[in-house]
């Protein structure tokens, strides 16, 4: 980028971007205004409440992002479709191939191969488009909305959801819901952050699912099995794209920081009050 | 006895009566005629002496003829001096009215003068001394001793103060004649000239005068009050400020005697308007510059502001100073000297013995100088009733009336050690407070209503009206709907035997901060109300969305306890009454949420995932879930913790490439 040198590889289109931004919009607005309730009687959970005007902003906040939710749900369905058209595999192939998002024998041989080196005892893996733990984040989300998303449903709808369940499963769902969001708030924002964002090789920020596109050198050094294949299979060229214009480099940045400090801070807050509530 | 007498008499005394004797012996040869006693008796010179003194045996015969007994004659009093021949024995005896007077006689003889004269006391009255001798006359004739206008001169002639009686004899009362003629009774007669009026006689009775000792004497305790009664007939229809009805009947004993009041003698007209009236006191008390020095040389104002008292209450019902300030003296100069101060209980007995049973009435009683006493809330002579919107009691303006001592900083919030603070202030922004003062309904509870005016005590005091067994009582004066309520609600002592603590009005809706129900404020406050007691309740509450939300910015929308349990009408579920019973929930749930149904309401309200025993479902579910977090966290906590270094030596590695290739490069460029 500063050095027009530097070639360029897409990585994300711009769907699968647009449906990373509609989780990142939701997500934080869920998990602030999810954990202002959890936590309600913390200082930090009623500034929010308080700066967002009353407990009842935050329900319709979080309503409506549970909405977005739904919908990039949906389209996550209708990108895998496409990608499944795109590849030109049967449908248990796609599934099933090794660069599928479900993950598969080869992620667990790369798991162990990946720990032996944090060890020195091997060298890095020759890690492909996907790694084992972005599976894990994406199938994390993918059970996540699933779970919390159904339950929450039951929440929003007690009347409705009764007349079919007894009372006290809207007591079940409540711990369903609102523990699994501690856990994938607490898991996005620490681990999610740390593997992608925040270690040492990518820190600050990698901002390549704003700009869709990461140094080649990149690709080469973190990815070597998807590099040494788009060379074998001579399709590298054909992902080689210019940069991103500055303003946007720019722009993606300041979006970057502002999710991750907003992460961040929700994250200490709760470890902050969980270890003084049960402390 | 009649020789020693002889001896005493002079000579020349003794020689007239012989003359006279000699003169007179042809006359009483026959029967004693008047005439013939006249004969000697009617010259004005005739005397006899005793004691050396010489005293008048002369007889007005036209006194006699005028007198009662003038139809009698001399010998039918003088039995003695019916003799044969021209001399009676000398002296004559003592003439015994009981000979025909019999009755009075023996009352006479017991009486305390019969008595005295049976002891020789040389005071003793005899019959003539109040009747007089051959000029005894009707009671109803002026000239008589006995008229009712002469008795207190009649009694005066001994029992003026410096007669030799009172010098001789221990009276208890002094000034009797001097204190009766100031009296209402003397001023009635002898300023008044009213033949009505009381004199020594209609209490002492005339013969039968005992002392008050002497439980038949008229003046006895126990029958002063029937003798008084002879004329105040309707007497106890005055007294009933003072003196409950029925007691006058039922236990006379109880109750003081006229006498313990009014001053037997000094019956207290004697002060009163027309004696002393305002205007003499004010001759002095009308100049603002009047002062008084007090014992420790402070200055005291003792100007009476005419206007004030012109509009007060006790103008209005024409009270004079002197009824109030009673303890004048006329022997004072001025008259009100060291009168002391007011008692109020002189007319409002009741009040002040409820007050003295008050906390105010009881520091007063130590001398507590900062003890309100009656002037302190009611003023002094601008008295005026609570009706007045300028009296310091009326309604709108007793909370600044109490705050003056009340107020945080004030003399009664120094000595208080309880828990109320700021309670004006607290007061003035409560529902009563704005109430009164904003909206300016006369029927919002002051301090008063609730703390009573006169008998205020401590609410750790039993007998106070805002202690926690009478407090409902004191709330239900105008929340009567809601009391009636209460009494039937699992709170009310009535319905809950127990020996915890119930809780009363002011147990949630405070003191002084009372506010409506349906503002956040006191939305807020339930939860910690009801968990005052209800502990465990609240903290399960806290765990749900209603407890959560409760907590944010606007939370007081969410249920409170009251939502569901009921305020006043509060009943456990199994009561078929309660708002949570199987009857009533589904209804209960629709005030918030329409679409409520049976199963809706088996919703948990008060869970906890805590308690494995009542819930093991959701104790089950949050530890399966703790499980997961905790199980994913470790493995990507040390998946982590492992990356880091191996992190950090990639970047050096990749840093150092950097550096080596730019090295390189520029290598590189030189050489080209």
């Amino acid at each position: 980028m500063e050095n027009p040198q530097v070639k360029y590889v897409q990585r994300f289109t711009v769907f699968p971007r647009f449906l990373h931004f509609l989780v990142i919009i939701s997500f934080l607005t869920l998990a602030v205004t999810g954990m202002a309730l959890k936590f309600a009687s913390e200082t930090w959970a009623e500034i929010i409440a308080e700066l967002l005007g009353s407990f009842e902003v935050l329900g319709a906040l979080h309503r409506l992002m549970a909405v977005v939710t739904f919908i990039y749900f949906g389209l996550t369905f209708i990108l895998m479709y496409q990608n499944w058209r795109k590849s030109g595999k049967s449908l248990l192939q796609f599934i099933l191939y090794k660069d599928s998002m479900i993950p598969n024998l080869n992620d667990a041989k790369e798991l162990v191969q990946t720990f032996r080196w944090f060890f020195g005892l091997g060298p890095q893996p020759q890690y492909g488009r996907w790694t084992y733990w972005e599976k894990f984040d994406f199938m994390a989300v993918f059970w996540g909305v699933a779970v919390i998303g159904g339950t929450g449903l039951c929440l929003w709808f007690p009347e409705t959801f009764t007349l079919v369940i007894p009372g006290y499963w809207i007591n079940i769902a409540t711990i369903i819901h609102s523990d699994e969001a501690l856990l994938a708030s607490g898991f996005i924002f620490t681990v999610h952050f740390f593997n992608t964002h925040l270690r040492p090789e990518k820190f600050p920020m990698d901002p390549v699912i704003f700009t869709g596109t990461m140094p080649l050198d990149e690709l080469k050094h973190e990815r070597p099995r998807e590099y040494a294949e788009l060379v074998a299979s001579g399709k590298l060229d054909e992902v080689i794209v210019e940069p991103v214009p500055r303003w946007f480099f720019v722009i993606s940045h300041i979006f970057g920081f502002t999710a991750l400090g907003i992460g961040l801070t929700l994250v200490i807050s709760i470890i902050f009050s969980m270890v003084y509530l049960y402390l | 006895m009649i020789q020693a007498d002889l001896k005493r008499i002079g000579l020349g005394g003794f020689f007239l009566i012989i003359a006279l004797f000699l003169v007179l012996k042809p006359v009483t040869v026959l029967a004693v005629t008047d005439d013939d006693c006249l004969d000697c008796h009617s010259e004005e010179d005739i005397v006899a002496e005793k004691d050396g003194e010489e005293y008048s045996l002369y007889v007005d015969e036209q006194v006699f003829l005028n007198s009662l007994h003038g139809e009698n004659g001399c010998v039918s009093c003088h039995e003695d001096a019916e003799v044969e021949g021209d001399e009676h024995p000398f002296p004559l005896a003592r003439v015994d009215c009981a000979n025909c007077h019999d009755e009075v006689g023996e009352i006479y003889a017991n009486s305390l003068h019969g008595q005295a004269l049976e002891a020789n006391d040389p005071y003793a009255p005899y019959c003539s001394d109040c009747h007089g001798k051959h000029d005894i006359l009707s009671h109803d004739n002026r000239k008589s001793r006995t008229f009712i206008m002469n008795i207190p001169f009649t009694c005066g002639g001994c029992h003026r103060e410096g007669t030799g009686m009172t010098k001789t004899h221990d009276i208890s009362k002094h000034n009797v004649l001097e204190n009766y003629s100031m009296s209402i009774h003397g001023e009635g007669l002898l300023r008044k000239g009213l033949t009505v009026t009381a004199v020594c006689s209609s209490c002492h009775t005339s013969h039968n005068v005992l002392p008050h000792t002497d439980p038949n004497s008229t003046i006895s305790r126990q029958n002063v009050v029937k003798t008084c009664m002879k004329c105040h007939a309707n007497i106890e229809d005055a007294h009933t400020k003072i003196i409950r009805g029925e007691l006058w009947e039922k236990e006379p004993h109880l109750i003081p005697a006229c006498v313990e009041c009014h001053g037997p003698h000094k019956a207290r007209r004697v002060l009163y308007e027309d004696s002393l009236n305002d205007l003499f006191c004010l001759k002095c008390h009308g100049n603002p510059d009047l002062k008084k020095i007090m014992a420790n040389g402070d200055e005291r104002s003792l100007y009476v502001d005419v206007d004030n008292f012109e509009h007060s209450i006790h103008k209005e019902k024409r009270i004079a100073c002197a009824k109030c300030h009673v303890n004048m003296d006329h022997k004072n100069n001025p008259v009100c000297q060291d009168s002391g101060k007011v008692d109020c209980s002189i007319c409002h007995a009741q009040v002040v013995d409820t007050y003295n049973k008050s906390t105010h009435g009881m520091l007063a009683a130590k001398n507590n100088k900062n003890a309100p006493i009656c002037t302190e809330c009611h003023g002094t002579h601008g008295i005026m009733p609570k009706s007045n919107y300028e009296s310091p009691i009326f309604a709108r303006n007793i909370p600044d009336l109490c705050g003056r001592c009340h107020r945080e900083g004030e003399k009664a919030a120094l000595l208080y050690t309880g828990t109320q603070h700021d309670i004006v202030k607290h007061y003035q922004m409560s529902i009563h407070g704005r109430g009164l003062s904003q909206s300016g309904l006369m029927v919002s509870a002051t301090c008063t209503n609730c703390h009573t005016a006169h008998s205020v005590l401590p609410a750790s005091n039993p007998e106070s009206s805002v202690n926690p067994k009478n407090i409902i009582s004191a709330c239900a004066q105008c929340h009567l709907g809601i009391a009636e309520k209460f009494s039937s609600s699992i709170h009310s002592p009535l319905v809950s035997k127990t020996d915890k603590k119930l809780p009363v009005c002011n147990d949630c809706h405070t003191s002084h901060t009372i506010s409506r129900h349906d503002t956040a404020g006191f939305r807020g406050l339930i939860l910690d109300e009801c968990g005052t007691c209800h502990e465990h309740e609240t903290d399960t509450y806290f765990d749900t969305y209603h407890g959560k939300a409760s907590m944010l910015s606007g939370g007081e929308k969410t249920a409170k306890c009251s939502d569901c349990h009921g305020a006043h009408d509060i009943l456990p579920a199994y009561y078929s009454g309660s708002r949570l019973n199987r009857r009533h929930v589904v209804e209960t749930c629709k005030k918030c949420h329409p679409g409520s149904n049976r199963k809706f309401t088996g919703y948990l309200t008060h869970a906890t995932h805590h308690d494995r025993d009542k819930y093991p479902y959701l104790f089950y579910t949050f530890w399966a879930m703790t499980g997961l977090l905790v199980g994913t966290f470790a493995f990507f906590g040390i998946h982590t913790l492992f990356w880091i270094p191996r992190s950090f030596r990639e970047r050096f590695k990749k840093r150092r490439q950097h550096s080596r290739q730019a090295i390189l490069k520029k290598d590189d460029d030189e050489k080209s």
